[in-house]
């Protein structure tokens, strides 16, 4: 993608690029440095001395089963979330791209969520769902279903990923919405003319026409995933039950920030960052060839 | 062709609207309740009207100063990281310089690696700088990734050649052609640009938390989660009242900039 490049001078253009460069070298590419520098160290409890042991604290950490099991969590919290979330802004995408009065009214009520902070979605969720206040929850308690998920863990995993899930969904709706309407009426005046029906038109017509706007959006629903829902997950959980809710991330912060563990909360970061690289290296591999048929 | 009513749409939308709205309303009119009414479990969905007051009494508080803080940081990182992505954007479509691919290379390197993956060696940086418990800390490492710089790259590149030449025979130098040109033309992936950073901006949760340990320095959505604290003990009609306010600047601004917004967001679909 280049253009026949206009003006000369070197002064200018550089002068213009080095804010954002100062910004990414300081803010970027130095702490990814450090993190990967802290992951090779460890230091001992008083902070006194730092040794370098190589590749130690990322076989401690994968040697770890409460880390493994941390993973795991993440990946079937990223998942549900991905899922469920995508979901619903599907079924809610399709029906608000029909021909029906008050059309306009519905997209903006439907979209207006993408404003709600992470950790706001949470306090909203805290006020349906608490055991002791929440309006569902005291229901639930009141009729004798033993509601709490600050005791519960599937409970509390569930309470997480429906809070996150809600929060995404409007994100989601904006692009399928999109996706819906970029696909021409003659291929789906064809698809019907042919005599398929509904369903059958979605499943084989319009959802693999959606497919790039489908993996974008799981791509990135599954970085909000695991990292945006810090805030949700801090609010209503904390992390816990004990560590039922503890994904990743919450996990480098309890490890980094309240107890200290610069070493491995080091490592965590750069696996995670590795992670985050993958895939968007993925997504872009992925569209870009897509974009070139 | 007209028919009846489609009702299976307009349930299964209103269902959707509600499931969005409900939440909404419910925190509003709690907001309204007796705080010990609600610890006992009687929080309801009918507003009291007497119970407004409670909203001069936390904008009295120091609610409003968590307001002007999310407010800056807000605008600060929306103005800032459109101001230099466009720079940056600029130099590299427009002109040929050394290291260029390089620059390039390197700022694409930051595209999506999100804060929570760099919290904490992004914090021993600002410590180095002494920038802890400031509001330049609070802002400046959200200004530095990547995703704005290429959006206006690929708008920059679109724009024509022609129009590119015919500024040149009017003898307009790089600076006047990017006021009277290519600003305008992007002014519309600005605006979109303007709505999805400060959303982003003002609902940041773990950066703020973690380099403001000066309580003058809390943004809205780090006061509301320190409010619950102990939630036996928590003044949820407070609470409420601080999420509605938490709440409002960021609906606004999506709601007023919706058109520009949503085509801003999904034009550039990656």
């Amino acid at each position: 993608m280049e253009r026949r490049t206009i003006f000369g001078g070197w002064a200018l253009p550089a002068a213009f690029v080095l804010p954002q460069l100062l910004l990414t070298v300081f803010f970027f590419l130095w702490p990814a440095a450090q993190a990967i520098w802290s992951s090779l160290t460890r230091t001992d409890p008083f902070g006194l001395h730092t040794r370098f042991v190589g590749l130690e604290n990322f076989t401690d950490l994968f040697s770890d089963p409460l880390y493994r099991d941390s993973i795991y969590r993440t990946a079937v919290f990223m998942a549900a979330v991905s899922v469920l979330s995508m979901g619903v802004a599907l079924l809610l995408a399709v029906f608000a791209d029909r021909e029906i009065r008050g059309r306009a009214v519905y997209r903006t009520l439907l979209i207006w969520p993408y404003a709600i902070a992470p950790a706001v979605a949470a306090v909203l969720w805290i006020l349906l769902l608490q055991p002791q206040i929440g309006l569902i929850g005291v229901w639930l308690n009141r009729h004798h279903v033993p509601w709490d998920y600050h005791l519960n863990d599937a409970q509390a995993l569930f309470v997480v990923i429906a809070a996150s899930a809600w929060k995404q969904v409007s994100y989601n709706f904006i692009f399928f919405l999109a996706g819906l309407q970029s696909i021409p009426r003659a291929v789906i005046e064809a698809a019907r003319m042919d005599g398929a029906k509904g369903w059958y038109r979605f499943r084989t017509v319009v959802f693999p026409l959606l497919a790039p706007t489908t993996f974008f959006l799981l791509v990135v629903n599954m970085v909000y995933a695991a990292f945006d829902t810090f805030g949700t997950i801090q609010a209503l959980t904390q992390g816990g039950p004990g560590k039922a809710t503890e994904t990743l991330v919450v996990k480098v912060y309890r490890d980094g920030v309240v107890n200290l563990n610069i070493g491995s909360s080091s490592a965590q970061s750069v696996v995670l960052m590795v992670g985050v690289i993958t895939l968007t290296a993925l997504q872009f591999r992925f569209l870009g060839r897509r974009k070139a048929e | 062709m007209t028919q009846g009513t489609d009702w299976p749409t307009h349930v299964i939308l209103c269902l959707g609207v509600l499931l969005f709205a409900m939440p909404l309303w419910l925190v509003f009119a709690g907001s309204t309740q007796d705080p010990a009414a609600i610890a006992r479990g009687e929080l309801s969905l009918l507003p009291h009207l007497d119970g407004f007051g409670i909203y001069s009494r936390v904008l009295s508080g120091k609610v409003s100063n968590m307001l002007l803080v999310s407010l800056g940081m807000a605008l600060a990182i929306a103005i800032g990281k459109i101001a230099i992505s466009i720079l940056s954007a600029y130099a590299v479509a427009f002109f040929r310089f050394p290291f260029r691919q390089t620059a390039f290379w390197l700022i694409f390197i930051t595209l999506m690696l999100p804060v929570e993956v760099r919290i904490i060696p992004t914090y021993q940086v600002m410590s180095d700088f002494g920038l802890i418990n400031s509001f330049t800390g609070l802002t400046v490492p959200l200004i530095a990734s990547a995703t704005a710089t290429l959006l206006f790259r690929q708008v920059f590149i679109a724009i024509p050649d022609e129009l590119v030449e015919a500024a040149r025979m009017d003898g307009a130098g790089p600076l006047r052609f990017l006021r009277d040109i290519v600003l305008p033309v992007s002014s519309a992936n600005i605006a979109a640009l303007f709505v999805i950073l400060f959303v982003y901006g003002w609902n940041q949760y773990l950066w703020p938390l973690l380099v403001a340990t000066d309580p003058s320095l809390d943004t809205i959505v780090v006061g509301i989660v320190k409010m619950i604290g102990v939630e036996t003990q928590t003044e949820w009609n407070a609470v409420m009242a601080t999420a509605v306010l938490a709440l409002l600047p960021p609906v606004v601004v999506v709601i007023a900039m919706q058109r520009w917004f949503v085509a801003g967001l999904t034009e550039g679909e990656k």
